[in-house]
This record gives structure tokens, C-alpha cells and sequence, in this order.
């Protein structure tokens, strides 16, 4: 029999609770066995008041994004394994609790929705009703910004979030340069201007925080420096 | 009171589709989402969607009709033609539609959306974005919605309709987030609630996907149709049944058992892995029941991807590479994957017409929680997609017309009543004393349905089923939930969700018990063949207190008649 492995969870119901309080489980690790299953295994066995967000347990529907032994990860593709024999769990940092690994949501897709995240064309669809051409080379251009699943663990990654409610932060801005690197795209000058201020691009001081923490391995710095380089060329030569 | 002319159930990739459509015809449309949108069921959706495009050079001569016939003998024969022909014809255009919305597909070298083969297609006919079709999709729709503004309220569980028999009202849900419960008055309902997975041991589904709300409608008067056809897809992982999708085999995969054979050579010669997935799960089945196959997860077989190459296995398989990797350990360009049928898919639901209209008026249905009926006995493989963007469409522009120009008949009172009978269940399950609990009877039934009412079936089996679900239906009476809190109370949504898993279960294995023939997704050993002259018909079930009273309707035929189904 494996040994048994301590899961310290952070816990607060913001009704009743003025702080929060670690509370720590005992539990036996089954083979293969992940951080989420560890959570429903104490929800319906040991503690039902535990809450957490989960659905797909497939790490891409990107509901369990939470701050598992001091860094952002999906729990349901987390293994309990490497981790140790003390685990700790604590909501995605920088952002309200809700109650327990819940966490206040609603800022984060404010901004999602700043940035005019779809498609802008300015042009009509081809007349035959058809799809518009894109050659594969141009396609792989949004490879990795694609993956994106807004699980908001780089957004609360992120120091300079953490230091400013305005900041769009990472994720929005990596969604924002999936569509200025989508050829099909028309909204580029545009989409530029909105991320190219102080509360956008440039406020990223490549610490890199939001790459490294990506559970899809998104480049996210890359993408917010090509932003802020189209930015920069723009206010040099007049454009922007 | 909140208000709106349109309330769509369900952020998925149906409801968000009706939602723009009814949002475009101008009606004041929300959408009402147990979860984020994106977080959604579709999203996990990895092989493709089918329209009959003819990009590819063997797929010239494709047409609208062709993949009408592939899906009515893919559907052993029960579709509806007319629903097959419709989902069909309006294919093209949707799938261009979510073109121009700027879903990522992946491309032909001209540029054109690449399609690939998948299991019981005449024809390469896939359209796909690498293996996470259903992601990319998902997001572009819920980019969309953002842009048209439709208000959506997340993380709210509807719990009831608010009827009076001869119309719909609006609905009460729960406000996960708070635990307020609230009434919306609506002039239509758009129920877009997913699959019902977690009924089931054994699943590919999300642990949200309970299909506890296809219970809100069918308690409602609605009938369910045609529930005793559940598909179970042939590959998912060992243990966790994760999907590897069908794409894995449409790029050349190969199914191999213990002596290293492809056994499907037994099964369907022709068609091999690409057979539809109730032929392919069932000689998985067989294999393993026979001793063919490998140990692991109670038995399984091997997916073999290691001929396809690293470098298509990258570009055209990476998610399910990642999930072999992160959920097994397993670099499926090195090694075999061990796969197992689960169910992934249920062909019945909200019986609806080819509009998504519900005989309650002012409720429609579209998606995987509906049954128009365009899968019959069992769907193939890329249709759910393609079901959930035409009928998303057709349901929404439906419920669209239907609010339109229209004085609200919206009688607050019955709103009222809902709300007051709803809120005096929860609270009576909060503070119910009850001995029995969630995870005994969930268990229970999980179990009970993936041993007694899964792959193959035979009457003493699901008779004892069925007599357990009626027991566990008995005791869910008095189930107790634990936690009292207000937030997030999970005990409690669990518990809701549960009462309506145990009438969707009770309802398929009615059906099932019933309908004495072998058909698609429903294959008995005691009535091993398909009985058309008894059972070409649907099933219906009404909901009564004490089980599903079933009735029957006609299969409506176009052009094709019954034919041996041969791969």
C-alpha cells in the first residue's frame, strides 16, 4: 500500500468566514490518481462543503485552473504523484474568492470582452458563399494562440495584474493576438489601438510568468512583444 | 423578475448557435449556463464536422444526398429521412458560416478547408481543425455571442419549466454563485443542455454532463425519444475513458488485440476501423469477452497510431497525444494506446420536430439533449457537431419567429408557482434529515447502467435494472444533503441533478427493456437481429411518477428503404 499523502486546502466562505483557513486531508493516493479526483474524493466522502470548479477533466475546458504546490495548473491533468506527500491547494491567486478554490471570474471576462475578441472583416465572404482561402503556412501562424482555453492561470500569474485592475493582462492579450496574427483578420489597426496603451501591451515586462505558467504551452510573451513591437513601429512613424 | 423573449438553456455549442440565431432575428436573447460557455461539453469534441464540401480530390463527386444516405444507414435505419436530408443540405452553409466567424479549420494546400475520412462515410467528409474541432468552435460561437452582446447568466442550473400545460412561462433555476434561486419569465425556452454521460460508469463525458435537464423538460410533459440508443464510442483511454478520437483511426490508426491482429478484418472487411462506431465498440466487446483482448481497465484493446509517423502524428493528432501522455504516460508515437468502449453520446432526447419545436409550446430543443430524430439508432461519428450548428440554428431562428412581433402572454402566476414549488424542494432537501446519500445512489446507478444496460443487453439483465432504478428512485426520496452553505454548495447541485439522472436513466432502460430487436446502439443477445416490420418505429416515454409510460411513432421515409447494413 502507497503511503497516505497530506492535501492542504485553502478554505473561506467570504459570508461567514473574516479569513481564510488551511484545512488539511488524509488521503490514499490511488495509482494515476489526479489532484481533481483527490478533491471529489474528499467532496462526496469526507468533507461536502469542499467547493471547486471542474468539468471536462481532460484539461480543455479550463474550469480547474488553480495554485497547486506554489504554481498555476489544471487539476484534473495534474498527477498526484510527483508532487509529494504534502500538497497544497489554494485558489488562482490575485483574484476574489468565492467560496474555497472558487474564484470571482467576472473581471477576467470583463476585459476578455475589451479587446473585440472575434473576427473583424471588413471585407464580404466570397461571393459563392464559400469559405475564405487560407494557405496552411498561414494558418500555422495561430498554432499555439488557438489552444488558448481561459483558464486564467496565466492572467493570475501575472505580477503586474496582480499590481493593476486595468491591466488586460495576459490572456486577453494572447486572444487579442490570435486574431492580429489570423490573416483573415481586418481589424488589426484597430485591435492595436486598444491594446497598445499602458493598460495593455505595453505594461508587460517580460518576466515571462504567463508563459511559464500556460498548461497549453502557449508562447503568451511572444505574442504580447509582437503586439508591442506593431505598437511602437506605429507611434514611431506616425500611425498609431 | 428577470425577463427576456428568448432563454437559452445550455452554453454549448447548440445553445450558443440558437442564441445567435435568435439574437440576430432580434429578439432579447440570454443564454442561461450552468457553466461559462466555454467550459462546455463541445469543446472536448476532437474528430470534426461533416458537410458534404467536396474539397478533397477523392470526395469530387460528394453531395448532400450522399451524406443524407451514409447518416439514415449509419442510423440503422431509424433517422427521420427528412430530418437526415435537412441536417444535410444545410450543412455547407454552416459549416462556412463558422468559416467567416474565423474558426481556425485546418487547410487543403489550395487553401480550402481540409476534410478527412470518418467511420461510415462513403467519403472523406470531415471538416476538422487539427483534433480539437469542438474547442475552436466553441470559442469562435462564444466570440460571437460576445460581439452580438447577448446576455448570459453563468453558472445558474435551471431546476424547472414554468407551464401551465398548454404554454411555457419561463423557468426557475438555481444561482450557483450566490445560491439565490430566481424565476425568468421567457416567451421561449431553448433547451441546449448536452449529454447525459454521467448516468453512465464508463463515459467520455464531463462530470457535468449529467443530463439532469433533459429530467426539467421531460417533468415538464415532454417526451423523451428514442432513449434507449446510447452510443458508446470504442476508443477512450483505460481507466479515466477519455475520448481518442474517431480522426486517430480516419488518419489510419489501426485496433489490434493480443495476438497483435486487426481484428476488425472479422467485423466489417471493408470499412476495418472506420466501420460506424456501434460495429467497432461491439467487436471491442467481443474481443475482450473472448479473451483477445489486454487486462487493463477491466479489458481493453490497442490503438495503434506508431506507422502514421511522428510528424502527421504532430500536426494532425497532437491533442490526443497530450492526453495519452498526460493521463497515461503513454507518447502514442512510441507506444500502442490502451482503449476501452464508453459511452459518449446519447441518440435519444427532447423529442422535438425538424425545428426544435417541443409539443409544449414555447419550448424547443436542439443539440445532443434533443432527438429530432437525425441520428436514429446510432449517430455517426462528426454528425454531433453538424447537429449542433444546424439545429442550433433552426431552433433559434424557430424560437426567434415564434417571440417576434408578439404581445408576451407570459402569465406571472405560473411563474410564481414554479418558483414557490422549487424553492420549497431545495429547501426541503437542505434540510432534510434523510439517511440515504449522493454518492451511494450515483454510484448505484452508474454502475447498474454501464453493467446491465450497456454494449449488449438481454432481458433479465435490464429488467433488474430497471427494478433497481425504481428502488434507487425510491430512495432518492430520502436523500439528505450535508452542506448548508449558500455558495457553491456542490452537495446540493449534485443532489438536484441527481433526482433528474434517475428518470433519464429509468427512461432508456424502459425503452430498452421494451423494444425487443437489435438495432444500432441498442444490440440484445436474446433478439440479435433488426425487426423492422415490429420496431421501425420511435419510442416515446412519458414521464409519470412511477416510471416512463412508453408510446410509439412512425419513421418518416424518404428514399431509402431498409436495407442489411454491411461495412
Amino acid at each position: 500500500m502507497t503511503d497516505s499523502i497530506k492535501l492542504t486546502i485553502y478554505r473561506r466562505d467570504p459570508d461567514l468566514d473574516t479569513a481564510p483557513k488551511y484545512q488539511t486531508y488524509e488521503i490514499q493516493p490511488e495509482p494515476g490518481q489526479t489532484v481533481l479526483m483527490a478533491l471529489y474524493h474528499i467532496l462526496e466522502n469526507v468533507d461536502k462543503s469542499l467547493a471547486f470548479r471542474a468539468s471536462c477533466r481532460s484539461a480543455v475546458c479550463g474550469s480547474c485552473g488553480m495554485h497547486i504546490n506554489g504554481k498555476n495548473r489544471l487539476a484534473c491533468e495534474t498527477q498526484l504523484a510527483p508532487l509529494g506527500n504534502e500538497i497544497c491547494i489554494e485558489p488562482l491567486p490575485h483574484l476574489p474568492v468565492l467560496k474555497d478554490l472558487v474564484v470571482d471570474m467576472s473581471s477576467f471576462w470583463r476585459k476578455y470582452e475589451k479587446v473585440r475578441p472575434y473576427l473583424i472583416t471588413l471585407k464580404e465572404p466570397p461571393a459563392s458563399g464559400k469559405e475564405r482561402l487560407q494557405s496552411i503556412p498561414d494558418r500555422k501562424k495561430i498554432d499555439d494562440f488557438i489552444d488558448c482555453i481561459l483558464c486564467a492561470c496565466c492572467h493570475s500569474a501575472c505580477t503586474l495584474d496582480a499590481w493593476s485592475d486595468g491591466y488586460l493582462g495576459p490572456a486577453v492579450l494572447a486572444k487579442a493576438y490570435r486574431f492580429v496574427a489570423d490573416t483573415r483578420d481586418e481589424g488589426g489597426a484597430e485591435r492595436l489601438k486598444l491594446v497598445g496603451s499602458e493598460e495593455g501591451v505595453l505594461r508587460c515586462h517580460t518576466i515571462f510568468n504567463c508563459t511559464e505558467e500556460c498548461p497549453k504551452r502557449i508562447p503568451i510573451t511572444f505574442g504580447i512583444q509582437e503586439m508591442k513591437k506593431k505598437v511602437v513601429w506605429g507611434k514611431l512613424t506616425g500611425k498609431m | 423578475m428577470l425577463k427576456h423573449q428568448v432563454i437559452v438553456i445550455g452554453g454549448g455549442l447548440a445553445g450558443l448557435r440558437a442564441a445567435v440565431e435568435s439574437a440576430r432575428l432580434g429578439a432579447d436573447t440570454a443564454v442561461l449556463s450552468l457553466l461559462y460557455p466555454v467550459r462546455s461539453h463541445s469543446g472536448a469534441a476532437q474528430g470534426g464536422v461533416n458537410a458534404a464540401l467536396a474539397n478533397m480530390p477523392e470526395c469530387k463527386d460528394d453531395s448532400p444526398a450522399k451524406h443524407a444516405y451514409d447518416t439514415v444507414k449509419g442510423a440503422d435505419f431509424l433517422a427521420d429521412q427528412d430530418c437526415a436530408e435537412i441536417l444535410t443540405t444545410d450543412a455547407p452553409a454552416r459549416i462556412y458560416e463558422l468559416e467567416h466567424w474565423g474558426v481556425p479549420f485546418s487547410r487543403t494546400e489550395d487553401g480550402r478547408i481540409s476534410q478527412r475520412p470518418f467511420g461510415g462515410a462513403g467519403y472523406p467528409r470531415t471538416c476538422y481543425a487539427a483534433d480539437k474541432t469542438g474547442l475552436y468552435i466553441l470559442h469562435t460561437l462564444n466570440e460571437q455571442a460576445v460581439k452580438l452582446g447577448i446576455k448570459v447568466y453563468n453558472e445558474w442550473a435551471a431546476i424547472a419549466l414554468a407551464s401551465d400545460g398548454a404554454l411555457n412561462h419561463g423557468l426557475v433555476a438555481l444561482n450557483l454563485q450566490t445560491g439565490e434561486i430566481a424565476s425568468f419569465a421567457a416567451d421561449a425556452v431553448v433547451f441546449a443542455v448536452g449529454g447525459a454521460g454521467r448516468i453512465y460508469k464508463r463515459t467520455s463525458n464531463a462530470m457535468q454532463s449529467t443530463g439532469y435537464c433533459l429530467g426539467v423538460a421531460y417533468k415538464a410533459g415532454i417526451p423523451l425519444k428514442d432513449m434507449e440508443f446510447v452510443q458508446f464510442h470504442p476508443t477512450t483511454i483505460v481507466g479515466t475513458n477519455i475520448l481518442m478520437t474517431e480522426g486517430a483511426r480516419g488518419e489510419g490508426g489501426y485496433l489490434l488485440n493480443n495476438q497483435g491482429e486487426r481484428f476488425m478484418q472479422r467485423y466489417a472487411a471493408k470499412a476495418m476501423e472506420l466501420a460506424p462506431r456501434d460495429i467497432v465498440s461491439r467487436s471491442i466487446q467481443i474481443e475482450v469477452n473472448e479473451g483477445r483482448g489486454f487486462p487493463e481497465g477491466g479489458g481493453c484493446v490497442h490503438l495503434d497510431l506508431r506507422h502514421l509517423g511522428r510528424e502527421k502524428i504532430l500536426e494532425r493528432l497532437p491533442g490526443i497525444r497530450e492526453l495519452a501522455i498526460s493521463f497515461l504516460g503513454i507518447d502514442c508515437i512510441e507506444k500502442p494506446v490502451p482503449v476501452q468502449p464508453g459511452q459518449h453520446f446519447i441518440m435519444g432526447g427532447i423529442d422535438t420536430d425538424k425545428d426544435g419545436a417541443t409539443i409544449l409550446p414555447g419550448v424547443y430543443a436542439a443539440g445532443e439533449c434533443a432527438c429530432v430524430s437525425v441520428h436514429g439508432a446510432n449517430r455517426l461519428g462528426g454528425n454531433s457537431l453538424l447537429e449542433c450548428v444546424v439545429m442550433g440554428q433552426r431552433a433559434g431562428a424557430a424560437a426567434g419567429k415564434f417571440v417576434k412581433g408578439k404581445a408576451s402572454a407570459i402569465k406571472e402566476a405560473v411563474l410564481n408557482d414554479a418558483a414557490k414549488k422549487a424553492t420549497a424542494e431545495v429547501e426541503a432537501l437542505l434540510k432534510s434529515s434523510g439517511k440515504e446519500r449522493l454518492v451511494n445512489l450515483r454510484d448505484e446507478m452508474a454502475q447498474t447502467m454501464t453493467d446491465q444496460i450497456g454494449i449488449f443487453r438481454e432481458d433479465k439483465a435490464m429488467r433488474e435494472a430497471l427494478a433497481t432504478l425504481h428502488a434507487l428512485r425510491v430512495r432518492y426520496r430520502n436523500v439528505g444533503v450535508d452542506a448548508k452553505h449558500r455558495k457553491f454548495n456542490l452537495d446540493l447541485l449534485r443532489t438536484l441533478e441527481l433526482g433528474g439522472m434517475l428518470d433519464v436513466a429509468e427512461s432508456i432502460a424502459a425503452g430498452a427493456v421494451a423494444r425487443q430487436e437489435s438495432r444500432g446502439g441498442h444490440s440484445r443477445l436474446d433478439f440479435k437481429t433488426r425487426d423492422d416490420a415490429n420496431w421501425m418505429k420511435h419510442t416515446r416515454a412519458h414521464y409519470t411518477p412511477d416510471g416512463a409510460r412508453l408510446t410509439y411513432t412512425p419513421v418518416t421515409k424518404t428514399k431509402w428503404e431498409p436495407e442489411e447494413r454491411k461495412y
